[in-house]
């Protein structure tokens, strides 16, 4: 009846797990009940869970990937602190467990945090920068969100039913297959990441098709702004990528579930080609994940210089060749593998050259900066930050590619220091700097930049301090994921690394403080011009937060930099343009689609996880009559008045006039 | 009249807004026939890196018998060759349906339509009949690596033309209780396309897995 689950499955002998996630369950009921209780419900149900506005789903994906960086960060204290005390003594964290952590830290970070931050600010500000009004599939982009929140939903289920995986954030075969990991642990691992991938190749589907073809009348491909450009690289990667993830876990799903051979060590099976599958997924991954981060970088870089950006096309350019090249490289994971001297020097070749794309890029961020009138709130103080330690992260990367120096630090703490230095200090400094330069246009008010900069210096010191001992360590010959040691010269530098991670900790504490006392005091921050940074695209030229519809009428573009050159005309003019005629605007209405099929989705991966067929199957059909529902509606869009645009417009005009005398007096 | 008034229109949009001259976009923008389509196509591609992973998958391990039968010892070439006739001719009828749904000729689109899945359940079953017939002979797919890639590439095939049977079935039901709507129009289109791209991913199996085996 309920498969292999039984009493047996909630891990009463592991307390730590176990407390943790009846706390975290906890709290989010908690909330709930809260929520509930205050008779918000209906308006999180309306404006938010079945909402199908771009914005609305970017804002959600947002706030789950910093849920998730919370829960993805106490692996990450649980991990530094077991080996800091773990020198010739056993530590805290029993092995297998300390083996679920780092796998599930590493799964949570890439997949439920950078991935959902990337894709939450493309979701804010890609159609406001097209000057457009939606992306080209709304529900289906709140599919998108729906499922990737079962993932995560799955995952950290597996903290009080069951287990996670034990086999590190990549389940690599044998050891992932039934025969050495019978437990649940690599199910859990293989069904919320095939659910959640299901839902990030949807969100790669509407926005190649939004970019390629919706934009609005003038905005021609070169006049995009680059972080569009950074969006569609990135979404074509994963419409490229993704499906060979799919494919490869669907496989080792065959293998664990059927008896197949596919990377079994028996009857044939071949588990390099697990290796080879997953890595021509991973490594397009990475560029996914930086590709959005160097966006958001270019387009800080140039507001806060008050320059349009250094070599506009050859950032294109570079952006376009490393998508190329992201599906070249990928045997640089296995080197050891043994493929011979002739192809492991083609791939370290071809690794060397990511650098130079990437090396443009660099360079043009600088170039812009160069004569620039710089200011340095928040978002530029990660950009700053961000080219200091990329570049370092980009050197030990191209050290790496050199093969005879790879073996040597394979697997190394070596290794580790350096995917660590590129994933935090670009993807994640790139999602803060878009969190903070975006957040008064999806919210309407700023956040205090003072807990903002005192935030950056915390995360900017505690990364150096945390894992520059990890290159030590890896010269010094420590291998990763070790549950202890016994080697004294290793201790003191894992010691600097949990003080590292304190103070990192010490960031994440004043960014919540960031976060709370900005909305307590929201009104002393509010935005009422929608330009606050003085901006240079056309997301800053709609009111903050904008209006469902996101322009009164869509703008025509006939530039660069689009609303830089309009600011500019018209504080030469000190008028501002005349009203457009209003006309109805028609918009997709809410649709509960996403959150219908995701709850199914939810259920069909708990029961495949659990062998509960009987629940699949009834899950399955659910989700299919969901979608024969959603299919059969009638009304897909509602109407806004003429008379209601014209009302939210004139009270964005009143305040832009306002801001631009202000901007004006200035000059 | 109609025109006139649409041209009045754009008339009076192309003022300005904050200075950004602007148009009603309804005409600079795609149809929404052309997005849907657009961004189907785009899914289906992504649909046939799938299939590649699993076309490399096969080519890696299409000589790993482990002692067990080879396709050789297998394949019947004359099932299959039913077999692709059955899903070419679904391919054609699908066709003929979407001309039957543009001309709003309800004899055409249902009769095509239920050609189609005729036509593509009997593939369905002379595949199941084949399984079926190697899982009798001791040939399933846990007997070797070669048999584990060959049953999951030509079942993900099949298993394509299972959902996609349900969903024909799905837009006929769609159409009798809605009509030929824009709306519907546009998913019988992604449904033709769904349709012969599987008909693509065919032709590769037929040739790789088939035709290339039996050459050896």
């Amino acid at each position: 009846m309920l498969g292999k689950l039984s009493w047996a499955a909630i891990p009463l002998d592991q307390p730590i797990p176990l407390l943790a996630g009846c706390l975290a369950f906890g709290i989010v009921g908690g909330i709930a009940v809260y929520v509930v209780l205050k008779g918000w419900a209906p308006y999180l149900w309306r404006e938010w869970i079945t909402s199908v506005d771009h914005k609305h789903i970017g804002v959600m994906y947002v706030f789950l990937a910093m849920v998730m960086l919370l829960r993805g960060f106490t692996d990450a204290i649980m991990m530094r602190s077991q080996q800091a005390l773990a020198f010739q003594a056993p530590g805290y964290l029993p092995p297998e467990h300390y083996d679920q952590i780092f796998s599930a830290h590493g799964t949570l970070m890439i997949l439920f945090v950078a991935m959902p931050f990337m894709i939450g600010l493309i979701n804010i500000v890609v159609p406001l920068q097209l000057g457009v009004r939606d992306v080209a599939f709304p529900t289906l982009n709140s599919v998108s969100f729906w499922l990737t929140a079962t993932g995560a939903l799955l995952i950290n289920l597996s903290l009080v039913i069951g287990e996670f995986a034990h086999t590190g954030w990549l389940p690599y075969p044998p050891l992932s297959e039934f025969a050495y990991s019978p437990g649940v642990g690599v199910d859990y691992y293989l069904w919320s990441l095939q659910i959640s991938g299901v839902g990030t190749l949807l969100t790669g589907v509407n926005f190649v098709t939004t970019i390629l073809k919706i934009r609005a009348p003038g905005m021609t491909y070169m006049r995009m702004p680059i972080f569009c450009w950074t969006a569609l690289g990135s979404s074509l990667l994963i419409v490229a990528a993704f499906p060979i993830l799919t494919a490869t876990l669907a496989m080792l799903l065959l293998d664990r579930y059927f008896g197949f051979h596919f990377f079994t060590n028996e009857a044939g099976g071949n588990p390099m080609m697990f290796m080879n599958l997953i890595w021509a997924w991973g490594h397009p991954e990475v560029y996914i994940l930086i590709l959005p981060a160097f966006g958001v970088f270019s387009e800080v870089v140039s507001t806060f210089s008050g320059k349009p950006l250094f070599g506009y096309r050859s950032m294109v350019a570079a952006t376009m060749a490393i998508c190329i090249l992201a599906f070249m490289v990928w045997l640089h994971h296995f080197f050891t593998m043994g493929a011979g001297a002739d192809v492991n020097a083609f791939f370290g070749v071809a690794t060397m050259i990511i650098a130079v794309p990437t090396g443009v890029k660099v360079f043009n961020w600088l170039f812009t900066m160069y004569g620039g009138r710089i200011t340095y709130p928040p978002p530029m103080m990660w950009a700053i930050g961000f080219i200091v330690t990329f570049v370092i992260g980009g050197m030990t990367g191209v050290l790496l590619a050199v093969p005879p120096a790879d073996f040597v630090l394979h697997n190394s703490l070596f290794l580790v220091a350096h995917f660590h230095n590129v994933v935090i200090g670009g993807v994640l400094f790139g999602a803060f700097a878009g969190y903070t330069f975006w957040f008064p246009k999806a919210f309407g008010f700023r956040l205090r930049e003072d807990l903002g900069i005192a935030a950056f210096w915390c995360w900017f010191v505690g990364f150096y301090l945390a894992f520059m001992p990890l290159y030590v360590l890896g010269f010094m010959g420590m291998t990763r994921r070790m549950q202890h040691y016994d080697v004294p010269a290793w201790h003191p530098w894992l010691l600097v690394a949990a003080a590292g991670v304190v103070v990192i900790l010490a960031g994440i504490g004043l960014q919540i403080a960031q976060l709370v006392v900005s909305v307590r005091h929201r009104e002393q921050l509010r935005d009422t011009t929608g330009d606050p940074w003085n901006g240079r695209s056309l997301e800053w030229s709609t009111s903050s937060p904008p209006p469902a519809f996101n322009f009164a009428a869509l703008p025509r573009i006939e530039e660069d930099d689009a609303y830089w050159q309009t600011k500019q005309r018209a504080l030469r003019q000190h008028v501002l343009a005349d009203e457009p005629a209003y006309t109805d605007i028609e918009l997709p209405r809410n649709s509960a689609t996403g959150f219908v099929s995701a709850f199914f989705a939810s259920f069909l991966g708990f029961a495949l996880i659990w062998h509960i067929w009987w629940l699949a199957a009834l899950s399955f059909l659910g989700a299919f009559v969901t979608f024969v529902a959603f299919a059969w509606r009638d009304r897909t869009e509602y109407r806004v008045s003429a008379e209601e645009v014209a009302r939210i417009d004139r009270e964005n005009r009143r305040a832009r006039r306002a801001a631009l005398a202000h901007l004006g007096a200035a000059e | 009249m109609s025109i006139a008034l649409e041209d009045a229109r754009i008339d009076v949009g192309r003022r300005s807004y904050l200075g950004l001259r602007i148009e009603h976009a309804e005409r600079s923008l795609a149809s929404k026939r052309v997005i849907s389509g657009f961004g189907f196509w785009i899914f289906l591609l992504s649909d046939i890196v799938m299939f590649s992973a699993f076309f490399a998958a096969y080519a890696v391990l299409s000589g790993e018998t482990a002692g067990g039968p080879s396709g050789k010892d297998l394949f019947d070439l004359n099932r299959v060759a039913l077999e692709t006739a059955c899903l070419l001719l679904s391919s054609f009828a699908c066709g003929v349906a979407s001309i039957g749904a543009r001309a709003r000729s309800d004899f055409m689109y249902y009769g095509a339509m239920t050609a189609t899945a005729l036509l593509g359940a009997a593939f369905l079953f002379l595949e199941i009949r084949e399984f079926a017939g190697m899982i009798a002979l001791g040939a399933g797919p846990t007997r070797s690596a070669f048999l584990t890639s060959f049953f999951a590439l030509v079942g993900c095939h099949g298993l394509h033309v299972t959902l996609g049977l349900l969903w024909l079935l799905t837009m006929m039901a769609q159409v009798f209780a809605k009509g030929y709507r824009a709306d519907i129009m546009r998913r019988v289109l992604c449904f033709g396309l769904f349709w012969h791209t599987l008909d693509i991913i065919w032709v590769g199996i037929f040739t790789v897995v088939y035709l290339m085996e039996l050459a050896k």
